[in-house]
C-alpha cells in the first residue's frame, strides 16, 4: 500500500500556500476595480520585497539549525545608508566611490559581519538572539554614525541599474491601461537576483553536503555531533551564509528605495522570521525550506499591497497583521509538537 | 593577589567595577574640559528641588531600574529574555492616554476620565501582555525570545493605532507629576523606582518566590517532579516583567508629557537586557542577583548620560551599548571562562615548579 506522503510539515507549507491564494483572491474580488487583477501588481509586491527575499532566505538558513538572526533589518538600513554615502559626491560630504566597488564592499561586509556573529555563536557558544541584538543595536547606531541625514543616490550606474526594467516575455499579462497604452508587465533586477538567490538556496539545502548538514543540526545537535559532523563549523558557515544574504538583499532593498537614512527597513527582521516561520520552517530548526519562505514573503507583501491599495487603513496595520499570523502559525505548530509527541 | 582574586570573583564585582570606570571617565573628562574635578558629583539645590548629575542618573535612570526588576525574574526562571518590554512600555503609554483623550483626540486639557482609572487599566494591560508573553513561554513551550518576539512588533504597532498614529498631549499638570514632580526635593521617578525596588526585594525575601523562580531556572524538569509548578511560575514571573514594564512605560510616558508611541521605550530591552547582564546575572537562567541587576541598571544610565555629554547622539550610542553587551557575554560564555581558568592554572603550576 502507499503511504500517504502529507505530514504535519508539507500540511504547513500547503496551508501557507492556500493562504497566500485566498489572500491574494480575495484582494482581487475586492479592489477589482484599483487593478488588483493585473500581473503587475504581483510582480510589484517582488519587486518592493526582493530585498526581503534574499533576507528572508538567509534567515531560513539560519532557523534550520535552529537559531534566529535579528541583526538583519539594521544590517539592511546600515548597508543601505553605506551605499548612498559612499555613492554621494565628495563635494556633498559622501565618499564619491563608484558603485560597483560599494557593492563589492557591501557583500565583504556583509561576510565580516556574519562571521563574528557565527564566531559568537557556534564557538563561544552565546545565544544567537543576544548576539544578534546586540547586532541589531550596532548595525542601526552605525548608520547613524555614517549619516544621521537622509541621503538620496544620484549615481548614473546604480540609477540604471535600479530603472532597468525586464519585461515578461511574449507580452504575457499584457494589458492597455487607461490612456490607451499598452503595457507589457516587468520586474526589476532585484527580482531577478532574488529568485536566483531562492533557487540556489533551495539546491543547496537539497542536494550539498552543508545544506543536509544543516538540517541534521536542526533536526537534533547532539546525533548530528556523534554522526560525526562538525556542528560547530557548520553553525559558523550558516551564520556566514545569512549574513552574505543580508548583504545581497541589501543591494536589492537599496535598489528599490534609492535613498540611505536611519529609520530605514525597521522591523525587517520581524518580516524575514515571520516569513519564515509562515512558510513552515520550525523554529526549533531541522523542518522548513526556502520554497515556503517565499510564500511567507509574498503573503506579507500581499498583506502590505491590501493595506496600501485599500489607502485609508493606518500604516501600521500591516505589522499588527503580521503579528496576528506569525502567532497564529507559532500556535499551529505548536499542536504540531504536540501531536507528534502524542503519537510516539 | 588571594585578596584581589577573591574581590574579582565576588558577583558584586563586575557592576560596581563598571560603575567606577563610568565615574573616572567623567571625572577624566571633566578635567580635560577645565571644569571641577569633582563636578560630576556635585549636587546642589534650586528652589527646594535636589539638583546635579547624579540625581539626573538616578531620575533618568528609573525607568531601566524598574525594567531591570522584571527582566532578572525572566532571565532567571526561563533563560531567555522578554524582549517586548519597549513596546509594551508604549502601548502602555498610548492606552493610558487614549483612555484621558478619547479616541482619535491627540490635545486635552482636561481628563476624559479620572487619571487613577486610566493607570489602572494601561497597567492591567501590560500585565496581559505578560500573561501573553508567559503563557506562550510557559505552556507552549515557545523559546520567549520569539514567543516575545510578537509583542515587540505588534505592541508598539497596536499603540499607534489605539492613538491614531499621533503624538497624544495630554496637558493637565497631575499628569506630569509621576514623571516630572518631587516629593521632598527628589524627583519623584525615583521615589517610583525605589518603591519598586523595596517592594521586590520584599517579596523575595518574605516569599519563596525568589526561591521557587531559582529552582524553575536552573532545572525546569527536575523542579517540576519536586513539585513546583514550572510552567506557572514561569507564567509569573512573565506577568511582573509586563506589569514592571506598565508601570516604566506610565512614568515615561508622564515624563514627556505626552504619549509619543513612536518613542516611548525605543531601544529600552536592550538598556534592560544589559543591566541583566552586567548586574553578574547569568543570561543562562539559574541564580539570580537583584541588586546586581539595580546597580547595572544605574549604570548603563550613567554610561548613556556620559555618552551624550561626551557628544554622541541618541541614535549612535546603541553602537557602544551593542559592543558592551557582547564584551560582557563573551567573558561570561563558557569557553571564555575555561580559557582563563587554564591559564590561571598554568601560572599555578609554574609557580609551584
Amino acid at each position: 500500500m502507499k503511504k500517504s506522503k502529507i505530514n504535519s510539515n508539507t500540511l504547513l507549507l500547503i496551508i501557507t500556500i492556500v493562504l497566500f491564494v485566498v489572500m491574494y483572491g480575495a484582494g482581487c474580488a475586492v479592489y477589482s476595480n484599483k487593478g488588483f487583477t493585473h500581473l503587475q501588481t504581483l510582480l510589484n509586491i517582488f519587486i518592493t520585497n526582493a530585498g526581503l527575499i534574499c533576507v528572508a532566505a538567509g534567515m531560513t538558513c539560519v532557523m534550520l539549525t535552529g537559531g534566529i538572526d535579528i541583526s538583519v533589518g539594521s544590517c539592511v538600513a546600515m548597508y543601505c545608508m553605506f551605499l548612498a554615502v559612499g555613492m554621494q559626491a565628495k563635494e556633498d560630504g559622501g565618499w564619491g566611490m563608484s558603485s560597483p566597488v560599494l557593492m563589492l564592499l557591501v557583500l565583504i561586509i556583509g561576510i565580516v559581519f556574519g562571521s563574528v556573529q557565527g564566531y559568537l555563536i557556534a564557538y563561544l557558544d552565546i545565544q544567537p538572539f543576544i548576539v544578534s541584538m546586540a547586532g541589531l543595536f550596532f548595525g542601526r547606531g552605525m548608520t547613524a554614525v555614517i549619516s544621521n541625514q537622509q541621503v538620496d543616490i544620484q549615481e548614473p550606474l546604480f540609477k540604471a541599474i535600479s530603472q532597468l526594467r525586464i519585461y515578461m516575455p511574449f507580452g504575457i499579462g499584457a494589458y492597455v491601461n487607461k490612456k490607451g497604452k499598452l503595457m507589457v508587465p516587468y520586474i526589476s533586477v532585484g527580482v531577478v537576483v532574488a529568485l536566483l538567490v531562492v533557487v540556489v538556496i533551495y539546491l543547496m539545502l537539497k542536494y550539498t553536503k552543508f545544506g543536509r548538514s544543516i538540517y541534521a543540526i536542526g533536526g537534533n545537535q547532539q546525533s548530528a555531533t556523534l554522526m560525526g559532523l562538525n556542528v560547530k563549523k557548520v553553525k559558523f558557515m550558516t551564520y556566514i551564509l545569512s549574513g552574505f544574504l543580508t548583504a545581497i538583499g541589501g543591494i536589492c532593498f537599496c535598489l528599490n528605495t534609492m535613498n540611505g537614512n536611519t529609520q530605514q527597513a525597521i522591523g525587517l527582521e520581524m518580516d524575514a522570521i515571520s516569513s519564515a516561520v509562515i512558510g513552515g520552517t520550525l523554529l526549533t530548526g531541522g523542518v522548513g525550506n526556502v520554497i515556503g519562505t517565499l510564500f511567507g514573503v509574498m503573503i506579507n507583501g500581499t498583506i502590505s499591497s491590501l493595506v496600501k491599495t485599500n489607502g485609508k487603513l493606518d500604516s501600521s496595520w500591516p505589522n499588527v497583521i503580521t503579528a496576528i499570523l506569525l502567532c497564529f502559525f507559532i500556535l499551529l505548530q505548536a499542536v504540531f509538537a504536540k501531536m507528534k509527541e502524542a503519537k510516539k | 593577589m588571594n585578596k584581589l582574586n577573591k574581590i574579582t570573583k565576588s558577583k558584586m564585582f563586575l557592576p560596581i567595577f563598571a560603575m567606577v570606570l563610568v565615574m573616572c571617565i567623567n571625572v577624566v573628562y571633566d578635567i580635560a574640559n577645565g571644569n571641577p574635578a569633582l563636578n560630576f558629583f556635585q549636587i546642589g539645590i534650586t528652589q527646594g528641588h535636589l539638583f546635579g548629575r547624579l540625581i539626573d542618573i538616578l531620575n533618568r535612570g528609573s525607568e531601566i531600574a524598574i525594567l531591570a526588576i522584571g527582566m532578572t525574574l525572566v532571565v532567571s526562571s526561563s533563560a531567555g529574555t522578554d524582549i517586548s518590554v519597549g513596546s509594551v512600555m508604549s502601548l502602555t503609554g498610548g492606552t493610558c492616554c487614549m483612555l484621558l483623550a478619547g479616541y482619535g483626540v491627540d490635545h486635552v486639557n482636561q481628563y476624559k476620565i479620572p487619571l487613577g482609572l486610566a493607570m489602572l487599566i494601561a497597567v492591567g494591560v501590560a500585565c496581559l501582555c505578560g500573561l501573553f508573553n508567559g503563557a506562550m513561554v510557559a505552556y507552549l513551550n515557545i523559546q520567549p525570545m520569539v514567543a516575545t518576539l510578537i509583542l515587540w512588533s505588534a505592541g508598539r504597532a497596536i499603540g499607534l493605532l489605539l492613538c491614531k498614529s499621533k503624538i497624544v498631549y495630554v496637558r493637565v499638570d497631575s499628569f506630569q507629576f509621576m514623571g516630572n514632580g518631587y516629593i521632598l526635593g527628589i524627583p519623584t521617578p525615583v521615589w517610583i523606582a525605589f518603591g519598586c525596588i523595596l517592594i521586590a526585594s520584599l517579596v523575595l525575601r518574605f516569599t519563596a518566590l525568589g526561591t521557587f523562580v531559582q529552582a524553575v531556572g536552573i532545572n525546569k524538569k527536575a523542579a517540576r517532579i519536586s513539585g513546583f509548578n514550572s510552567a506557572k511560575i514561569i507564567c509569573i514571573t512573565y506577568i511582573i516583567c509586563g506589569l514592571c514594564a506598565g508601570i516604566a512605560g506610565l512614568t515615561n510616558t508622564s515624563r514627556i508629557y505626552s504619549a509619543d508611541t513612536n518613542n516611548i521605550g525605543l531601544n529600552m530591552e536592550m538598556d534592560a537586557i544589559l543591566a541583566v547582564a552586567l548586574g553578574g546575572n547569568s543570561l543562562g537562567g539559574g541564580r539570580f542577583f537583584l541588586a546586581g541587576s539595580i546597580i547595572g541598571a544605574y549604570t548603563i544610565q550613567a554610561v548613556t548620560t556620559t555618552l551624550y555629554a561626551l557628544g554622541v547622539s541618541s541614535a549612535q550610542a546603541p553602537v557602544f551599548k551593542a559592543i558592551v553587551v557582547i564584551l560582557i557575554v563573551v567573558i561570561q560564555s563558557g569557553p571564555v571562562k575555561d580559557y582563563f581558568k587554564k591559564l590561571s592554572a598554568k601560572k599555578h603550576t609554574v609557580k609551584e615548579a
